[in-house]
């Protein structure tokens, strides 16, 4: 057993801690307050590597291991969320499902462009009705000869302002069901499919979300990810892994929260001390501590998995489903530790607090987190008696 | 990150597993209810070398490393806490007495512990007004000519009425600070002054024996002192950082024995017409236990590997799992009840006596309020505040 970081790792956490801090974390309580797409960040970010990190070089990513990328999606997200999410969108949810299910084909037009940062990403899974009941399409593709037609509207697209690729999942034979569903790579610049207007959210406000609306999409058939059929798997595998991306995020939210709460109780006196000197603080920043180690060591186990090409999906949905949640206990105390100034926007904490809300909605809920681990477990039970 | 596991360490974990299945799981029951301390099984363990996991070979033990001796306390957990109790003990005296004693003290009981000749090992640091507060112990030692004369009660001293060699923690000077006054001894129970009082009637842990210490004018020959004079508080937090570690993995071993009980019942129990395992409520608990217990076995990897590192100090981990897996495993046992129903609170269904047993994890070798006090000393360090 070995929980060191390996050489490779160490360095990426390196420079995505050296961006972090002297790029990111200038800016974030202004994008913030702005509701502005940090374009130059993104930018950056493709001059790292971090928008295609576990890419192959092949393909022009930086073929880095996934633990890697959980590493950096902390680093950046502890500065900002809200570049958290952009990144975590277009490696996990976009590269990641091209680098599986894409031909060499759409590897060489797609992924090389997405995982350069020449081109950005986006996922379009939910829709206005359609959310934990991913299988429930209601956004439609039509054979017409060689082209699809394609017609519908999702919802909370990440990246959709700004997105010049969507992997879309929508439905082809409602009677199939789950099996009814089709993949395609969407061309956001060609006629026939728009973005909405971006949502007020209530937290990582400088990443762009907005629906999509298909209104006759012409697709042409090589323009389909994997099989016809086959989307709801590429869905839900697409998931799996950006639950790591996801968990890492909340992972640096809460870092971010926690710090802050550690240098602010050195700093407030009270009763003639530090704050810092009180158990009822002390053992708060124990808590946060522990916790946060919990839940990285989940995020890296299911990274290191996924690494191996060993079944993880149980294992990422404990690392979203704890890292999320330990996220918002984390927040919620380090805001607590700030007592009035935790409340004010000059102070980051009130940002941490928003951004962390939607980690336990996003790529699955807590709830269908609990869902997907309890199968597993009274599977293996099942499988003993 | 790699959790595989080295072939000495799957051999140790597949032995303690067979062992705790044959030998000890038949008759757990009968020695929680009848208070019957499992002195033949620890003997069997000692020549299978299940209590000289990471003990070096020099004396006996298997040298098999901090990692291979929580999987092993984890197997001996999930069949009988109490029997696994004081093989963690045992571990403990045997590991610090072959660290900081000479040679020939190493010599003379190390390898007679490993083997079970012993029976068992005992760790002597509580009194009656002693517990956290470590340090202001009143037990006390002078020296007499080549023997040191002790005098003093200490309390909830596991296996004491059995131990073969005790590790007794005593001031031999009340100058300076307190805790640079105390000395650590290895004492017989045939040394002239030793008693042991009346075994604790005990919530859990039943079959594991509990005693006071009584010392009145307890000659130890001089030899008998373990390290230098005034060592003794460091030689006691470092067997104590160890401990934690074990402790925490009892806890996962308890933890792991109560889920499977309720995953198992999930499955059989029907109401309205499902297995109850079908309802969210009762799925969302397995999912919670599942995934707390992940990280807890996480947390206390991480600390056997750094401890078997060697490379610094590593309180701050070992305080980590030992609070992280101890509370979980206290929340996993009592949703185990729960998920019984009124099966669960009676004692023809296993899971009434994980909760009794898990319940003291939370207190004994440093209570959850001292290693959140730990984890908080060590983080503001860190923090340079």
């Amino acid at each position: 057993m070995d929980f060191a970081l390996t050489e490779e790792q160490q360095l990426v956490q390196q420079s995505a801690r050296q961006f972090a801090d002297g790029k990111v974390a200038p800016i974030a309580a202004a994008i913030d307050r702005e509701h502005r797409y940090p374009a130059e960040l993104v930018a950056e970010m493709a001059q790292m590597g971090f928008l295609g990190m576990c890419v192959p070089e092949k393909w022009g990513g930086a073929e880095m291991d996934v633990m890697s990328y959980a590493i950096a999606m902390e680093e950046v997200s502890r500065a900002c969320a809200s570049t958290g999410v952009i990144m975590s969108v277009n490696n996990s949810l976009v590269c990641d499902p091209l680098m599986r299910f894409a031909t060499d084909a759409q590897k060489k037009q797609w992924l090389t462009p997405l995982a350069k940062g020449e081109l950005l990403g986006c996922f379009a899974l939910s829709e206005p009705g359609t959310g934990s009941d991913a299988a429930a399409q209601t956004c439609t593709a039509v054979r017409d000869g060689d082209d699809w037609i394609i017609n519908g509207t999702k919802n909370w697209i990440t990246n959709g302002p700004q997105a010049d690729v969507c992997i879309l999942i929508c439905m082809n034979d409602r009677s199939m069901g789950s099996r009814g569903i089709v993949s395609f790579i969407v061309d956001m610049h060609r006629d026939g499919v728009r973005s909405g207007k971006p949502e007020d959210k209530l937290g990582i406000r400088a990443s762009g979300t907005s629906s999509l609306m298909f209104e006759d999409y012409r697709a042409k058939d090589s323009e389909r990810l994997g099989e016809v059929g086959g989307g709801f798997k590429v869905a839900m595998s697409t998931l799996d892994g950006g639950r790591i991306g996801i968990a890492s995020q909340a992972i640096g939210i809460a870092r971010a929260a926690f710090e802050a709460a550690v240098k602010y109780s050195q700093e407030r006196k009270a009763f003639g001390a530090p704050i810092s000197d009180l158990q009822a603080i002390q053992h708060k920043i124990a808590d946060m501590a522990t916790e946060i180690d919990a839940a990285r060591l989940l995020t890296w186990r299911a990274a290191s998995l996924k690494q191996r090409k060993l079944p993880f999906g149980k294992e990422s949905a404990m690392a979203k489903l704890y890292a999320s949640e330990m996220s918002a206990r984390v927040v919620h105390q380090a805001l607590q530790v700030h007592g009035g100034y935790g409340y004010v926007t000059e102070f980051a904490v009130e940002r941490h607090y928003r951004d962390q809300r939607i980690t336990e909605i996003y790529e699955g809920t807590s709830e269908i987190q609990r869902l997907v681990i309890a199968r597993s477990v009274l599977k293996e039970f099942a499988a003993k008696v | 990150m790699d959790l595989g596991l080295s072939d000495e360490e799957r051999q140790i974990r597949d032995l303690a597993r067979e062992f705790a299945k044959r030998e000890l799981l038949p008759k757990a029951v009968e020695r929680d209810r009848d208070s019957i301390f499992p002195a033949d099984e620890y003997r069997a363990m000692g020549r299978l070398g299940l209590l000289g996991v990471n003990v070096p070979a020099a004396y006996g033990g298997s040298e098999a490393g901090v990692v291979a001796l929580t999987l092993a306390l984890q197997e001996t957990a999930e069949a009988c806490a109490a029997t696994a109790v004081g093989m963690s003990v045992t571990h403990m005296v045997a590991e610090t007495i072959a660290r900081f004693g000479s040679p020939e003290l190493a010599n003379r009981y190390v390898p007679r512990l490993v083997s079970g000749e012993l029976v068992a090992g005992a760790f002597c640091l509580s009194e009656p007004a002693s517990g956290s507060d470590a340090a202001s112990l009143r037990t006390t030692a002078r020296r007499e000519g080549d023997r040191y004369v002790l005098d003093g009660t200490k309390m909830w001293i596991t296996s004491g009425a059995y131990a073969g060699a005790l590790i007794v923690m005593a001031r031999t000077s009340a100058e300076g600070p307190k805790h640079r006054g105390i000395s650590a001894f290895v004492v017989e129970p045939s040394f002239k002054g030793f008693s042991v009082g009346k075994p604790e009637d005990k919530m859990g842990l039943r079959g594991s024996n509990t005693v006071p210490v009584i010392l009145e004018g307890c000659e130890v020959p001089a030899e008998n002192l373990l390290g230098d004079e005034g060592m003794g508080f460091r030689i006691a937090m470092a067997a104590l950082d160890g401990g934690r570690i074990t402790i925490g993995a009892m806890a996962n071993g308890i933890a792991r024995a109560a889920l499977g009980a309720s995953a198992r019942y999930a499955l059989e129990r029907k109401q309205f017409d499902r297995p109850i395992g079908d309802f969210a409520a009762i799925g969302d608990k397995l999912a919670d236990m599942a995934t707390g217990l992940d990280a807890a076995e996480l947390l206390v990897w991480r600390a056997a590997t750094l401890k078997q590192a060697a490379a610094g100090r590593f309180s701050r981990e070992a305080a980590m799992a030992k609070v992280y897996a101890t509370e979980h495993a206290k929340r996993v046992c009592d949703e185990a009840i729960q998920i019984h129903g009124g099966y669960g609170y009676v004692r023809e269904y296993l899971v009434e006596r994980y909760l009794r047993d898990v319940r003291v994890t939370t207190i004994f070798e440093g209570t959850t309020e001292v290693q959140k006090t730990v984890i908080a000393r060590e983080v503001y360090a860190r923090s340079g505040g």
